[in-house]
């Protein structure tokens, strides 16, 4: 255990030091999404009925901030520690993968949350979001964050070079997030585009999270949290079974 | 007693390249042991196999008996690895760092010892700055305390002086010294052959993945050296019967090559029949550095 909280204190602090860049700045590109959409768009779409556009793009674009800087956090560490060399105080101590693996993927989880709450937190005194089911929220903030944070595992540990990790952000992540419903609800799309966005694990991450707040959603809760639940189980298994086996880092 | 390192038929290749290419190797608790090599020689990666840096192909590794990939734990609490590159956290300060780093070992209340480590490397002053702050020799200090955190029993430097200034490297030695005087193995890489040579007992020379000697550093030296005299003569003319030993002038002195130690003996018998007057003499200590040479030219 001591291995773990060891790290894990590491993975925290490294963010929490360079603060600016990992909490701050991707609140203030949320606020501009914010700005820029509620105001480009406000008029032309109807989201949820009853729910104004403003209201309804604010827990889509926490859930997105919350995504890509849990995936953000653990990547950026490891390609870091990679090409620095200095992965190797971790591979020569006796820490076991399920305890790197857990590390990693708790600060990912730390670092999603407090961009996902400081979003609440900033736009709270100007606009009113509903919050009818807490616990939904957050269950799927956590779980998006997991998925997340192991996620941005397996890149740091696959990449090489810094602009590997920059096209697995730019190739994956970073459609799957803006094609997953955040800026739109996806009832509005013609139905081939929903019946693709239903394919898409992190509609579902949106979906359900948004749930938690207007007590509405396009797909089922509960079958979002299967979704969910079933992805990040996935992903677990191929993360841990990757540090198990030593890919990239022992050889 | 166990063997603080074993290593039996080990063998690693990347591609083509054996870079350690089935190596038996066994090290005494307690003993102060060089591994020496030119470069690519599969220095490091002989060291990264004990450390669990990389794995086998085949064969097994063991520190302080506990095998190096099933008792994983256990082999890595008992060795402690200064890794050849210079590599650090620029995130962190040095006690960060250390604290961290204690903590990987499971050990929490570590500031007695981590205080007393650095001390020892003279890095008290540096504890609370950031490791990008410090100088090159500064970092390859954090790097020695950073494998001494948790005390290994076994401790393996690459090449820890490479880059380190006169007094540092004395210091360091000093250090290395009085803890192996305490109990712990080391094992050390090194291209200052005059340091291997007064620091370890024993010494195993690596020539393409392949130890190609291995002995008492006692024994390599006898075995191995070539014995010279330099000799100052009057007349300054090399009687031609003796010529034949001749290796060369050096500054004024003829150098001669001595098979055995014995023959010294006859040379100056010979020479004083000649009617040459020896007028200074000088016995070079035996030279670690040759014998180096002579073996990487046979092997
Ligand atoms: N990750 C790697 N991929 C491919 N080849 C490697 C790798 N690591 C080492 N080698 C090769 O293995 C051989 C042994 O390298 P190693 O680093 O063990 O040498 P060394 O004895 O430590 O040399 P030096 O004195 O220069 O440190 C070299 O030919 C090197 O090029
Ligand atoms: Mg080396």
């Amino acid at each position: 255990m001591k291995g773990f909280s060891s790290l894990f204190y590491k993975e925290v602090l490294r963010f929490w030091k360079v603060g600016f860049q990992t909490l701050l700045s991707p609140l203030l590109s949320t606020l501009l999404y914010l700005l820029i959409f509620s105001h480009a768009l406000g008029s032309h779409v109807q989201a949820l009925p009853g729910v104004p556009y403003i209201s309804f793009l604010i827990p889509g674009l926490a859930m997105m901030a919350l995504l890509q800087n849990a995936f953000a956090n653990s990547s950026s560490s490891l390609i870091q520690s990679k090409i620095t060399g200095n992965i190797i105080f971790l591979l020569l101590s006796p820490v076991s993968y399920p305890e790197i693996f857990f590390a990693y993927v708790l600060a990912s989880t730390v670092r999603g949350i407090l961009v996902g709450i400081g979003i609440f937190a900033v736009t709270h005194w100007a606009i009113r979001v509903p919050l009818e089911y807490p616990l939904w929220a957050l269950v799927f903030g956590i779980l998006g964050s997991f998925i997340l944070g192991a996620t941005g595992i397996i890149a740091g540990i696959w990449a090489e070079k810094f602009d590997q990790l920059a096209s697995f952000q730019n190739f994956i992540i970073l459609p799957l997030t803006f094609l997953s419903g955040v800026f739109y609800s996806i009832r509005s799309l013609p139905p081939f585009w929903q019946q693709v966005s239903h394919l898409n694990p992190f509609f579902y991450l949106i979906d359900g999270f948004r749930y938690g707040f207007f007590g509405a959603s396009d797909a089922p809760p509960y079958f979002s949290l299967l979704v969910v639940s079933i992805c990040f189980a996935a992903v677990s298994l191929f993360t841990l079974g990757l540090l198990k086996s030593g890919y990239k880092l022992r050889n | 007693m166990t063997p603080a390192i074993e290593i039996r038929q080990a063998c690693k290749a990347y591609g083509d390249l054996k870079a350690v290419n089935c190596v038996d190797l066994e090290v005494g608790q307690g003993e102060f042991f060089a591994l020496l090599g030119p470069n690519g020689a599969g220095k490091t990666t002989l060291i990264n196999l004990l450390s669990g840096l990389c794995k086998p192909d085949s064969g097994r590794l063991s520190i302080m008996g506990f095998d190096v990939s099933r008792n994983y734990k256990d082999a890595r609490r008992s060795v402690g690895v200064v890794p050849q590159e210079l590599v650090f956290d620029p995130f962190f300060t040095v006690r960060e760092v250390l604290e961290v780093q204690s903590g990987y070992f499971g050990i929490s209340d570590n500031d007695d010892w981590i205080d007393e480590i650095l001390t020892r490397l003279d890095l008290s002053a540096k504890a609370d700055t950031n490791m990008r702050a410090l100088s090159g020799g500064m970092k390859r200090r954090v790097l020695v305390a950073q494998a001494l955190v948790h005390k290994p029993p076994v401790i393996i430097l690459d090449e820890p002086t490479a880059g380190v200034d006169v007094e540092l490297r004395q210091a360091l030695w000093e250090f290395v010294r009085s803890l192996n005087e305490a109990g712990h193995t080391i094992v050390l890489t090194t291209h200052y052959l005059e340091e291997a040579q007064s620091l370890c007992s024993r010494i195993a020379m690596l020539k393409a993945g392949n130890i190609v000697a291995l002995d008492t550093t006692e024994n390599l030296l006898k075995g191995f050296s070539v014995r010279r005299v330099k000799l100052q003569i009057s007349p300054d003319e090399m009687p031609e019967a003796l010529k034949s030993r001749c290796l060369g002038l050096e500054s004024g002195y003829h150098v001669l090559k001595l098979d055995e130690f014995s023959e010294l003996e006859s040379l100056l018998e010979a020479l004083r029949k000649f009617g040459t007057e020896v007028t200074d003499m000088i016995l070079p200590p035996p030279d670690l550095e040759e014998v180096f040479v002579e073996i990487m030219s046979e092997a």
